[in-house]
């Protein structure tokens, strides 16, 4: 029984180890992300194009501009002659903030009538209130030296210090992300491709004739998909410890527990739609647009969960990869342990055995 | 001109009888689209704020009923130990731990400033800074008030600034999420059918005995790519429409110029999946490679994070990406009614690509094997 097992096990592997180019992919595509996620996915302003349409064209404006373009938030700017060209220039997409200071801006400081504008082209809102609080703060400062200091902050004054990711640095959040997507594209996709991929070409049947029990059958194909998960995962983990020291502050043995939590949770969902699926095509269908879009969206992975609306925030919290990425990043980036963890591990549990349970009991033995 | 179109019967034919598939092509994108654009948000609400009020005064007690009355803002505790706000922090019950200090209301009065430090979960990076800079909005409201008390009037700053937000007037996020989601999924069906096509063919081997008909290489290529190219386009409509109706996303530009660029866009997309499949054995491989440059055009494509923000050597890399272009002219003709002259640059790249990705997708395909 035990050979038979394990002769299963094996062809399993040589299925995978055989298809180079799947094997590629499935290592390269992680690198690629991690690196992207790492370095060119940022949420951070930097050297953006500006316009300028000034029309008091003296000293105090030339260094209001020249303000700009030495902040590494704005890049040199593209300069205007009327009001008309800024819906030309936000049309094309050249720049997105166009700032407009008005006549006399050095007579009018001292009167109490300079007028500044700045225009953003809204259509992504966050960037445009962003730019717009940039641009106000560089107004400010400049504000303040010519007024030497009257016009300087009073009342409260709050000074922010962020726990967890000191830096900033958005690969930290993604990292726990980029693994969760990567086990759940493996675990899932894989072994649900794999099973309907023996229906489709008719070897399930010779599998199905054989002395082997379904369950023994199952596993087999269960097993390799679980070992090649794990080493995705720890290669990941890997390459955002060395090469963007990503932080790991709690313990091994807990990550890798719930790591096998989560595995089995998505495997078990594999199972499931292999069972609903005949084809590779289906199964590739069904998993891509019912699991990865999902995972990726609504998992909190680059949304937060907390500002969805609530029947989304329900949704979520049915999807394992939610309570997945809270549990890594506690345990990445705030070494936090089962005292903040248990509630999270246990849903996960939870979550995996009725999976297994019905995917188990929905797994056909017969072929039609 | 005959085998042409036979060939294209029989290829609508086996998408339409796959009553498994039906659904799945046109139903789940649509549903995908009306569901993920809620959360494809990056508008930060719900902050929950953890406090410990140690002055306990009545400009302490202001400021947390201006916090209150935000409504980004839900106070979700009170305490009295540091410990039991960094706690909550810990857990993740609470994004910010707000500390006002003792002696906070008399510090103000005799010496005009009071500094207050605010703790935060900065994990997620945006996140915090935009919740950050919507508790500073609630100290400035409360500065100006108690500027006001002291002065009897709100003093005017010498120079007035005025912010002038274009095309998004409300700051609505689905404006740019919808046409954006939409790309995506467009994409994603196209580029996935087309590249699974040849190669289950091979599968199966059913390619033999298309391989062994007079059939000539284009019409071949044009019979695969038109019935997945008028489905495409068919999706995009869709998507518009629904858009259109449930979310009131604005149609500023001309439609027709849209679907013109959209179609245009397809022919690459649509050769790009060919090529694909026409290089790889198995569907397994088709898929998973499709996959690896899917993830990549996305994330590049300037969906979730503007291109701007990228460094240099990745806007470079966007050059090449035409997801990214699709991406911007989606947005421009709807939001802000880019016309022709706008989108030419964008259109011109475009038809390259179409040119060089169709014709290695023709050479690759060997009719012998």
């Amino acid at each position: 029984m035990i050979r038979t097992f394990i002769a299963l096990v094996q062809k399993e592997f040589l299925h995978i180890l055989r298809d180079k180019r799947t094997l590629i992919v499935l290592f390269g595509m992680p690198v690629a992300q991690v690196i992207l996620f790492g370095y060119a996915i940022n949420t951070e302003i930097n050297h953006a194009r500006m316009g300028v349409l000034d029309r008091s064209r003296n000293d105090q404006s030339v260094e209001l501009i020249q303000r700009f373009s030495v902040s590494d938030y704005f890049h040199e700017p593209l300069y205007l002659d009327h009001l008309d060209q800024i819906e030309d220039v936000f049309r094309s997409g050249q720049v997105k903030m166009v700032v407009v200071i008005g006549p006399e801006l050095g007579k009018g400081l001292i009167r109490g009538s300079a007028s500044i504008q700045i225009v953003t082209d809204a259509s992504d809102p966050n960037m445009a209130s962003v730019m717009t609080q940039y641009a106000q703060g560089i107004i400010g400062k400049w504000l303040k030296d010519k007024t030497n200091g009257t016009y300087g902050p009073q009342g409260i004054i709050t000074t922010s210090r962020m726990h967890y990711n000191p830096e900033m640095r958005s690969v930290n959040l993604f990292v726990p992300g980029v693994i969760t997507v990567i086990l759940m594209l493996v675990s899932a996709m894989l072994t649900s491709i794999a099973i309907s991929r023996e229906k489709e070409l008719g070897t399930m049947e010779i599998l199905l004739v054989s002395p082997l029990r379904p369950g023994t059958i199952i596993l087999g194909k269960v097993i390799p998909y679980l070992v090649l998960s794990l080493v995705n995962a720890i290669f990941i983990f890997l390459i955002g410890q060395w090469i963007f020291h990503v932080p790991m502050q709690g313990s091994y043995g807990m990550l890798i527990l719930s790591g096998l939590i989560f595995i089995s949770a998505a495997l078990s969902l594999g199972l499931l739609i292999s069972s609903i699926a005949r084809t590779q095509q289906l199964a590739l269908m069904l998993s891509l647009f019912a699991l990865m879009m999902p995972t990726i969206l609504l998992s909190g992975f680059i949304f937060p969960v907390s500002s969805m609306p609530i029947p989304l925030q329900v949704l979520a919290n049915i999807m394992p990869a939610k309570h997945f990425i809270v549990i890594l990043r506690g345990i990445m980036l705030k070494g936090v342990g089962m005292e903040f963890l248990w509630k999270e591990v246990l849903i996960l549990t939870g979550m995996s055995v009725i999976l297994l349970f019905i995917s188990v009991r929905k797994f056909k033995i017969r072929l039609q | 001109m005959r085998t042409l179109m036979i060939l294209l019967r029989k290829e609508f034919r086996q998408i339409f009888r796959n009553k498994a598939m039906l659904p799945i092509i046109f139903v789940m994108p649509v549903v995908q689209l009306l569901i993920l654009v809620h959360a494809a948000d990056f508008e930060v609400r719900h902050i929950r704020v953890h406090v410990q009020d140690m002055d306990a005064s009545v400009t302490s007690r202001q400021w947390l009923a201006h916090i209150q009355a935000n409504d980004r803002f839900e106070v979700s505790a009170f305490s009295r130990s540091f410990g039991s706000g960094m706690n909550a922090l810990d857990a993740g019950n609470a994004d910010v731990f707000l500390r006002i200090p003792l002696d906070f209301e008399k510090e103000l009065l005799t010496s005009g400033t009071s500094q207050v430090m605010v703790e935060l979960n900065g994990m997620d990076a945006q996140f915090a800074s935009l919740a950050y800079a919507y508790l500073q909005g609630t100290t400035q409201t409360l500065n100006g008030e108690i500027l006001f008390h002291k002065l009897g009037t709100i003093p005017t700053p010498p120079i007035s600034i005025h912010n002038r937000f274009w095309y998004n007037l409300t700051m609505n996020y689905k404006n740019l999420m919808v046409p954006g989601l939409l790309a995506v999924l467009v994409t994603l069906a196209g580029m996935f059918l087309s590249s699974m096509n040849i190669v289950r063919e091979k599968e199966i081997g059913t390619i033999e005995q298309l391989n062994v008909t007079p059939i000539k290489k284009w019409q071949f290529i044009v019979g695969k790519l038109l019935p997945f190219w008028l489905i495409s386009l068919f999706l995009l409509a869709l998507g518009l429409t629904l858009g259109w109706l449930l979310f009131d996303i604005p149609i500023e530009g001309s439609l027709v110029l849209l679907f013109l660029f959209a179609g245009l866009y397809l022919i690459v997309m649509l050769g790009l999946g060919l090529l694909i499949s026409s290089l790889t054995d198995t569907q397994q491989q088709a898929m998973f490679v499709s996959w690896f440059f899917l993830v990549i055009f996305i994330l590049m494509s300037g969906l979730f994070t503007p291109i701007e923000n990228m460094p240099e050597w990745a806007r470079v890399i966007t050059w090449f990406n035409p997801v990214s272009y699709f991406m911007e002219v989606i947005r421009m003709v709807l939001l802000k009614g880019s016309g022709l002259k706008d989108i030419l640059h964008h259109a011109a790249v475009i038809l390259l690509m179409g040119v060089i990705v169709n014709s290695i997708a023709i050479r690759a395909y060997r009719k012998t094997t």
